[in-house]
């Protein structure tokens, strides 16, 4: 297929399910097309249950915050299948940089849900321990985290990690088009050809940061940066999750084999908000979420398991029923969440104590039980070393 | 890419560790230091701009690569935001980076991952992932350099929790401090007083590193009438005022922070409690400067103590002056001892 950006210039885009869910063949698909014919009907429904369970996640989410129980959240609503699709091809050794948007990454890569919230729930800056999931944390500067994986991948590279499509590791992360035209993201590519790093750019192209439409970014389809750089690149149906599927897994065996990075644009659509404070009826028109619409990864999923019979009511009625727990497990879990006590803003500022860190701690712990201050704050630490 | 075979081999041919005590100038300390480092621990690695086979643009890297190969010292691509921006990521990995920035000038590309990424990865996961990532940076003024090779940047990055602003102001102290610096778990601002590379001192090079050279200050040259407080650049200025205060009977104390985060506010006070009087010196404007911090502090704990107001001589509330006129801006024993007669004359 091909897509379009604002110039309606005709781009060849990998796709490997039309949205009316029937599997397409087209030139030059082969290769990818066996990759998605890999899949066992169990993996497209262990797709498909996460992909509705990251939308109801989306749901959940944004009742909890328009009950005032989060300060705010992203929500992921259309970019499931570029989501699910690309986190289905990692292996447990690989290692995820996420932006802030990336639920469905990290519903796959197994983080609790509660967890993914405590961010938007004003509970804490991060929300989950990195090395247990091998997935860092959000960040939110957009596109700094690029060159973090970048990094990274420098340093599987050091490790002697061993060169092996499967048994090697690659690092994975993950930007939407707005970012694509800020330098760390550039510098992130630089830095990854000239090194050979093992790291796949995933870039979500869903059409609009905040209010500014990708022509407010580019001239040119974002997938021929990579391209610029020495990145083999490629653009694919983001709301294809046989394609996204196919394409991540392709990158990250070149990765993992220490071919070199990759850079995929999944073209998709944010169907919702940009947070929870966006107001989408200002910049963009009706017309356009419609013809989105039309194009859901979710309903385009469930086309494909319906013709192949691996959709069934008992099969919808467990997702469903998994859908409520989850819920009611959001629901509970982070309106217990509540940034321990005031005091815990003091911790881990250092690895090892820090004097002026010190000092006001312990000011602050005396103002807090009641105790005059201690007029000597400014030192009260340093007595006890300076820093030590 | 350098194969362990070829790593193990090129140690192999190196030079025996140094040892001992040597004359050796701060610039050379530091190489040396470096060295240390890197043979002590393996995950040690330097990045910069022309650090490799040039050895930097003042030649603090000089050999290194040849000794350590091209994937311990990287010369990296021309960019310092993705210098610090990869450091923080080979960190995650378990690496302890060593970043060159040519001038303090050339940190401000990169100050968006240090004060947004590099100071608070630690914090943002409660202490899960740690940070080991030095920032090596020669600043300050007195070279005859062009704009952007002249200025002293510290105090933005002291504004920064979670990261640890030094600056040695002697050999053996840049010796020390750039192993401890690497040794530390957290990140650090290593400041380096270009104006000083070319001066020399004794160096043990057996001296112990695990001291706490990052956290405490240290006193100089007693004294009991004034005390001069300094870093960096500016303790070489502050000797050479306490010398002539000493030729007119008057006894300076200079006090040497090392480090400007944490302030070891403590060995200040006790010190102006003693004296009496305080003078900061610093190249950086005084204008929101560390100076300021400091002078509020002494008077907050020494109030009743101080004879006169603190007073602070640095550079000017202007960009960092031409070469020409870099030596008005910059604190100049002069400028210090006139600091020191105003104090007098409360």
């Amino acid at each position: 297929m091909t897509t379009t950006n604002g110039s309606n210039e005709a781009i060849p885009t990998l796709q490997l399910l039309d949205p009316q869910g029937n599997r397409v063949t087209t030139r030059g698909s082969k290769g990818y097309r066996d990759r998605a014919a890999a899949l066992t009907t169990e993996d497209l429904r262990g797709m498909y249950r996460d992909m509705v369970l990251t939308r109801r996640f989306d749901d959940e989410a944004t009742s909890l915050q328009r009950q005032g129980e989060l300060a705010l959240f992203a929500p992921a609503r259309g970019q499931e299948a570029a989501q699910v699709g690309s986190a289905y091809a990692l292996r447990p050794q690989d290692y995820v940089f996420p932006s802030y948007r990336e639920h469905g990454v990290l519903q796959v890569r197994g983080v609790d849900p509660v967890d993914r919230l405590r961010f938007f729930r004003g509970s804490d800056h991060g929300g989950w321990n990195p090395t247990e999931h091998n997935s860092a944390v959000y960040t939110i500067v957009i596109g700094a985290h690029a060159l973090h994986a970048t990094g990274y991948a420098m340093g599987v590279q050091r490790d002697g990690t061993p060169h092996d499509k499967h048994d090697g590791t690659a690092v994975i992360t993950y930007f939407g088009d707005g970012a694509t035209s800020q330098g760390d993201v550039n510098e992130a590519m630089v830095y990854a050809a000239v090194n050979d790093a093992p790291v796949v750019f995933f870039l979500q192209n869903n059409q609009w940061a905040i209010s500014e439409p990708t022509t407010r970014q580019t001239k040119t389809p974002l997938y021929r940066r990579g391209e610029a750089f020495g990145l083999p690149s490629l653009r694919v149906d983001g709301n294809d999750v046989l394609a996204v599927y196919a394409a991540t897994q392709e990158a990250l065996e070149r990765a993992r084999a220490g071919e070199g990075p990759s850079f995929i644009e999944a073209f998709t659509y944010r169907m919702g908000a940009h947070t929870t404070s966006d107001d989408p009826t200002r910049y963009r028109t009706s017309d356009q979420e419609e013809q989105w619409q039309r194009r859901d990864p979710i309903d385009r999923l469930a086309a494909l398991l319906r013709a192949e019979g691996a959709l069934d009511e008992d099969f919808e009625a467990e997702i469903k029923a998994t859908g409520d727990e989850l819920g009611a497990k959001l629901r509970t879990g982070v309106r217990a969440l509540d940034g321990g006590a005031p005091v815990s803003t003091f911790d881990h500022v250092y690895a090892t104590p820090h004097g002026t860190v010190a000092a006001e701690r312990a000011w602050y712990e005396a103002y807090d039980a009641g105790e005059p201050p201690a007029p000597q704050y400014a030192i009260a630490d340093s007595a006890q070393g300076g820093a030590r | 890419m350098t194969t362990m075979a070829e790593r193990t081999q090129t140690t192999s041919g190196a030079p025996e560790p140094a040892s001992g005590t040597q004359t050796l100038s701060l610039g050379k300390a530091i190489n040396e230091g470096l060295r240390a480092a890197m043979r002590r621990d393996d995950k040690v690695m330097l990045m910069g701009e022309d650090i490799g086979p040039l050895g930097g643009v003042f030649r603090v890297t000089d050999g290194l690569q040849a000794e350590f190969g091209e994937q311990r010292v990287v010369d990296t691509p021309l960019a310092e935001s993705g210098i610090v921006g990869t450091a923080i990521g080979l960190a995650m990995r378990g690496y302890r980076p060593v970043c060159e920035i040519q001038f303090d000038g050339f940190v401000f590309p990169a100050f968006n991952q240090i004060t947004t990424q590099l100071s608070k990865i630690h914090n943002r996961t409660r202490g899960a992932v740690q940070m080991p990532v030095v920032i090596r940076i020669p600043y300050g003024g007195g070279i005859g350099g062009v704009e952007h090779h002249g200025e002293s940047p510290e105090a933005l990055f002291a504004h920064t929790a979670g990261l640890r602003v030094v600056s040695p102001s002697s050999p053996q102290d840049a010796y020390t401090m750039i192993q401890e610096a690497i040794a530390s778990p957290d990140p650090v601002l290593y400041f380096e007083p270009k104006s000083r590379y070319w001066g020399k001192g004794p160096v043990d090079l057996d001296a112990p590193v695990g001291t706490d050279t990052l956290n405490a200050a240290k006193v100089v040259r007693q004294g009991t009438d004034v005390t001069l407080v300094a870093y960096g650049p500016s303790v070489a200025t502050a000797v050479k005022t306490a010398e002539a205060l000493a030729e007119e009977g008057r006894s300076a104390e200079v006090l040497d922070l090392r480090a400007i985060s944490p302030l070891d506010t403590a060995a200040v006070v006790a010190s102006v409690r003693k004296t009496g009087r305080c003078v900061v010196i610093h190249e950086a404007p005084v204008f929101f400067g560390s100076g300021a911090e400091i002078a509020a502090r002494v008077t907050e704990e020494c109030f009743y103590a101080l004879e006169a107001p603190v007073l602070r001589v640095g550079g000017f509330h202007t960009p960092y002056p031409v070469a020409k006129h870099e030596h008005e801006y910059l604190p100049s024993v002069d400028r210090v001892l006139d600091a020191v007669d105003r104090a007098f004359a409360h």
